[in-house]
């Protein structure tokens, strides 16, 4: 960053950027890890300095009815919304591949507006029309609606990695007879492969994240970890919340490395990622 | 799939446009199908409940019969007969209650007195003109027929004038609310202003750290990047579930500030403005740095050179060389966070106090706990409309596209 | 490509799952009630000391479902025709609300109980009181040196400064501005029906805005006191007692000038078990049965006739207990059924302000 022959000036300056990036990147990273200690505290407060170390927490988390159900909510509703999402999302972005694809320019915007309608009015309006219809209080509505989300992100996801796929390839593979379904397995399939799957991933943190939809649609039976820990935050700071965090944070940082993992080999493959 | 399959076995030359453009449409049909169900439908359903509220109208069907009449004012005799008509009809139905709910929505005290008077229409003989207003003055009041004979028309415009705190005055005219009712052009300056400020402070964070990270090896960049990932990838739970042991008057902030001696009391912080900005903040801070990264790694170094190497001091080559090339990032990644912005709902209820709630919660108030779904409906179309012209303005006229699409 | 089916099975597999759940919905039977409650310890109380205690006797069993008391999601199901719940616990103004908006049934007290059993202000229309409560001051007692004395310190900022935390609704806190403001208790009513006496209560708020911090469930102002992060806060008695008696937290409980309120409950209308509901309501307007509660968390019964059957132990924490009725008010359900809509709408307006 230096020129060749800094000042002192320059010196000062560079060397000040590099102290506020550092702050920068401090502030970004260390209140993720906050929790972690805390949710290693014997005693039941949700402050510092711990009390001891103890797995209770864990054990609550893990344990109780209430926060087990949660967690095996928010995995079904997380599986669900992800299979959907990228099936659909998928299908769209191969769709769109297709330089033929009609009006493009008013389609793509509405698959992305998902991303840009504010949460609360999709939730509002999702609820009002779901209970018309019977599918308020039901995993399927949550799970649509949750597929609803998630899908711009596949779309994207996919339709990048699609991007650098050469369409030569599947007309190539037709004139050799083999039927397009066949194509699709065996050539498409696998190039874009790494695409789909970090498209699944995003879909999947998506689904798991999302509280405000679930706020609205879920009943007691449907309660979800994000919405158990709003509702903790709000009435009962418990150290099992931080646990509860921890565990989200694990599960996330695995699919961040999963999904960096599959971006890398999409590039060994010559493929733009993501 | 089935497209594919029927269409595609043996590729002819002189396959028509239509089945051309009709396969890859095909394939996208499912999604745009779900969509249309499961988010343009709600969103539609929502919405129309600003402008259509029928309670009045149904409950009153002779009164505004007999409204037509008399266009100002409070009316003569037959039309308060009609009315007690009406109320006794509803009384026996059970209607009376929504009406006098609704009635009250737009006039304030309506209530009690419309109860007071549906009791009063159900005795023998009917009650005269005199009689009525005195059990509800607001009969015998410009404003109270005002408020009926606009309810009289099942589509209004009251809810979203509300939103802008607006109403229509006795005169046919368009008017403000009194101060003690006027909320909403507060509630969504306030969120204006707290989605710029979020949107300054990420600015200020990202632009050095994304310049940094497309200065130094490709490693360390890429550790830098995972970085900034990781709180992307970290549910928005787990992250005001930290800010809150942050905050705490008892947190770790405090602690820090105490130890350091910065302080000598301990600051509130949770619930306040200043814990809502720096959480929000933080969660926003990726989406306003990748933009602003992902264009600052596209500038050719070599430009910068030149313009040096031509005697352009460092000052004048980052304003009139680097940041034209980068501003495009940068506009893109402000746009981004403050339309997410816009939207904030979780953290202004853990974090903020109750003077820095937004306007998503507002609308979610509306809903569950005054059951006006009306208002709710007409908070949601001045949110969606201004998130959404923000975002046009930003893909259509700055030429921007946030997600590069194929 | 054999690697590719099985994953898609795989992944398939949770949405398959998913499926076999649904459509595993448990056998209607005949005798199950659903209710809906606020949640938390109440609630807790409320499965210990009745819910369990009539399955025995009856062998109707309950299925329990949580939600925050707001009616929005009574009203999402009534307007479906969709009703899953056949009782569900309410505050009275939300009684009254939703009395109004059609939400809740008008209740035959033939099938109840005489409504002369009942406390003044606790059988209404469209629902019936089950327990009595206060509203009252607590703090914790190593943060503050000095002892509040009645529920009106919360206004006094110079002898007690710092962060004060109060229920984010207009009930409770206006009656308490007009006391604190010095009008004499029987005429709270009167005088907050004028709009001037709106004004002064509100005038009396503005005086200490800046320092309250607003809570909405009834678990937070325990909460707030533990993490310190209020001096004091206003608070349903029971909260407070049973975070001193079972969490051995250091908090007191200021009881002058409480205010005294009444815990509901409501049939929705289109219940699909309304027989049984009925059967529910007329056991738990039992005097003895009425009394239960208190041995749980200390609130005291509706029924007039109950009093005898409170265990001893629980009658001296009690609202009602003659210690604490030295000057209280009882909560108008009458005026805040007239009045509650127009006051919470100026209510959040100030608090946007």
């Amino acid at each position: 960053m230096l020129s060749p022959y800094p000042t002192t000036s320059e010196r000062i300056r560079v060397a000040a950027l590099w102290f506020w990036c550092v702050l920068v990147l401090i502030f970004l990273v260390v209140p993720i890890f906050v929790p972690v200690p805390l949710s290693f505290n014997s005693g039941s407060f949700f402050t510092f300095p711990l009390a001891g170390v103890s797995t209770r927490w864990y054990e609550v988390v893990l344990g109780t009815p209430r926060w087990r159900a949660a967690i095996g909510n928010s995995l079904l509703i997380g599986a669900g919304a992800t299979v959907l999402a990228t099936f659909l999302g998928t299908l769209t972005a191969i769709g769109l591949s297709d330089p033929k694809f009609p009006a493009r320019r008013f389609v793509v915007p509405l698959l992305i507006s998902p991303l840009i309608v504010p949460v609360v009015v999709t939730a509002v309006g999702t609820y009002l029309f779901y209970a018309r219809l019977g599918l308020a209080n039901t995993y399927a509505g949550i799970i649509l609606a949750h597929t609803v989300l998630a899908s711009p992100f596949v779309v994207v996801t996919v339709g990048a990695s699609l991007s650098g796929f050469d369409r030569n390839l599947m007309r190539a593979t037709s004139i050799l007879g083999a039927r397009p379904l066949t194509g699709f397995f065996r050539v498409m399939l696998p190039l874009i492969l790494p695409g789909v799957l970090s498209g699944a991933a995003f879909a999947f943190v998506t689904s798991f994240d999302e509280v405000v939809v679930v706020q609205f649609l879920a009943n007691a039976q449907q309660r979800t970890l994000p919405l158990e820990m709003f509702t903790g935050l709000r009435e009962q700071l418990s150290p099992a919340i931080t646990a509860a965090a921890t565990l989200m944070m694990a599960l996330s940082i695995l699919l961040l490395i999963v999904a960096n993992l599959l971006a890398r080999r999409s590039r060994q493959a010559g493929l733009p990622a993501e | 799939m089935s497209s594919i399959a029927m269409s595609g076995v043996k590729p002819r030359a002189g396959a028509t446009d239509r089945s051309d453009s009709l396969r890859p449409l095909a394939l996208a049909a499912p999604l745009l199908l779900l969509l249309a169900f499961s988010f343009g439908a709600p969103i539609v359903l929502l919405l129309s409940r600003a402008v259509y509220e029928p309670t009045i109208a149904n409950a009153l069907p002779h009164t505004i019969a007999a409204l037509r009449n008399d266009s100002a004012g409070v009316p003569a005799e037959p039309v308060f007969r009609a009315l007690a008509d009406d109320l006794k009809t509803d009384q026996a139905a059970g209607a009376i209650y929504e009406f006098a709910k609704t009635l009250n929505t737009r006039l304030p005290g309506a209530r009690s007195q419309v109860l007071r008077l549906a009791r009063l229409a159900g005795q023998d003989p009917a009650p005269t003109r005199e009689a009525m207003i005195k059990a509800a003055p607001l009969l015998g009041e410009d404003q109270g027929w005002t408020a009926i004979r606009s309810g009289s028309n099942r589509f209004t415009s009251f809810f979203l004038l509300s939103a802008f705190d607006l109403r229509w005055t006795d005169q046919g005219t368009i008017g403000t609310v009194p101060a003690d009712q006027a909320v909403f052009t507060r509630v969504f300056g306030r969120t204006f202003l707290i989605a710029t400020l979020v949107t300054l402070a990420t600015l200020a964070l990202a632009f050095p750290l994304a310049y940094v990270m497309t200065n130094v090896r490709p490693v360390i960049a890429g550790i830098v990047l995972v970085l900034v990932l990781l709180p992307f990838w970290t549910s928005i739970l787990v992250r005001t579930a930290a800010w809150t042991v942050i905050l705490q008057k008892y947190g770790l902030l405090n602690d820090l500030l105490l130890w350091l001696g910065m302080t000598s009391d301990r600051l509130e912080l949770m619930y306040s403005r200043t814990g809502l900005v720096i959480a929000m903040t933080h969660i926003q801070l990726p989406f306003t740095l990748l933009p602003i990264y992902s264009v600052m790694r596209a500038v050719q170094t070599s430009q910068l050179r030149a313009a040096q190497s031509l005697g352009a001091r460092p000052f004048t080559v980052f304003r009139r060389v680097y940041l034209p090339q980068v501003m495009p990032g940068v506009l893109a990644g402000c746009l981004l966070t403050f339309i997410l912005c816009l939207g904030y709902y979780i953290t202004p209820v853990l974090v903020g106090g109750a003077s820095d709630q937004l306007i998503s919660n507002f609308i979610a108030n509306y809903v569950n706990v005054e059951l006006n779904w009306e208002m709710a409906a007409a908070l949601s179309f001045v949110l969606l409309a201004s998130t959404l012209g923000l975002y046009v303005t930003m893909t259509r006229y700055l030429g921007l596209d946030l997600f590069k699409m194929g | 490509m054999k690697l590719i089916y099985r994953t898609t099975l795989v992944a398939l597999l949770p949405v398959l799952a998913s499926a076999g759940m649904t459509s595993q919905i448990r056998p209607a039977s005949a005798e199950e009630l659903t209710v809906m409650a606020t949640g938390g310890e109440w609630q807790a109380a409320l499965r210990k000391a009745w819910f369990e205690p009539f399955a025995k006797k009856t062998g109707i069993t309950f299925n329990e479902q949580e939600y925050t008391g707001e009616l929005g999601k009574i009203k999402a199901m009534v307007e479906t025709g969709n009703v899953p719940i056949d009782l569900v616990t309410v505050e009275t103004s939300t009684v009254l609300q939703g009395c109004d908006a059609g939400v809740l049934i008008r209740l035959d007290y033939a099938k109840v109980a005489d409504r002369a059993r009942f406390l003044p202000g606790t059988a209404l229309d469209c629902g019936v009181g089950i327990d009595v409560y206060g509203d009252v001051l607590a703090y914790d007692t190593t943060v503050l040196k000095e002892a509040p004395t009645s529920v009106l310190d919360i206004f006094d900022t110079k002898k007690f400064p710092g962060k004060r935390a109060m229920r984010k609704a207009p009930a409770q806190n206006l009656e308490w501005a007009l006391m604190a403001d010095g009008v004499p208790i029987a005429e709270i009513y009167k005088v907050l029906a004028t709009p001037a006496g709106v004004d002064r209560a509100f005038k009396k708020l503005d005086t200490i805005k800046k320092d309250i911090v607003w809570w909405e469930a009834g678990a937070q102002p325990p909460q707030l006191l533990a993490s310190k992060e209020v001096v004091m806060t206003t608070a349903w008695n029971g909260r407070i007692q049973n975070a001193i008696d079972k969490d051995k937290r250091p908090f007191a409980i200021v009881w002058d000038n409480q205010i005294v309120e009444y815990d509901m409950i409501a049939i929705p209308k289109g219940a699909k078990n309304l027989d049984l509901a009925y059967k529910y309501l007329a056991y738990a307007a039992g005097p003895e049965v009425s009394a239960q509660l208190g041995a749980y968390i200390p609130y005291g019964p509706v029924m007039a006739d109950a009093t005898p059957f409170v265990p001893k132990e629980v009658l001296s924490k009690l609202p009602t207990a003659p210690d604490h009725m030295k000057t209280y008010l009882v909560g108008d359900v009458e005026f805040w059924g007239d009045h509650g809509e127009d006051l919470v709408k100026r209510f959040n307006a100030w608090l946007a302000q």
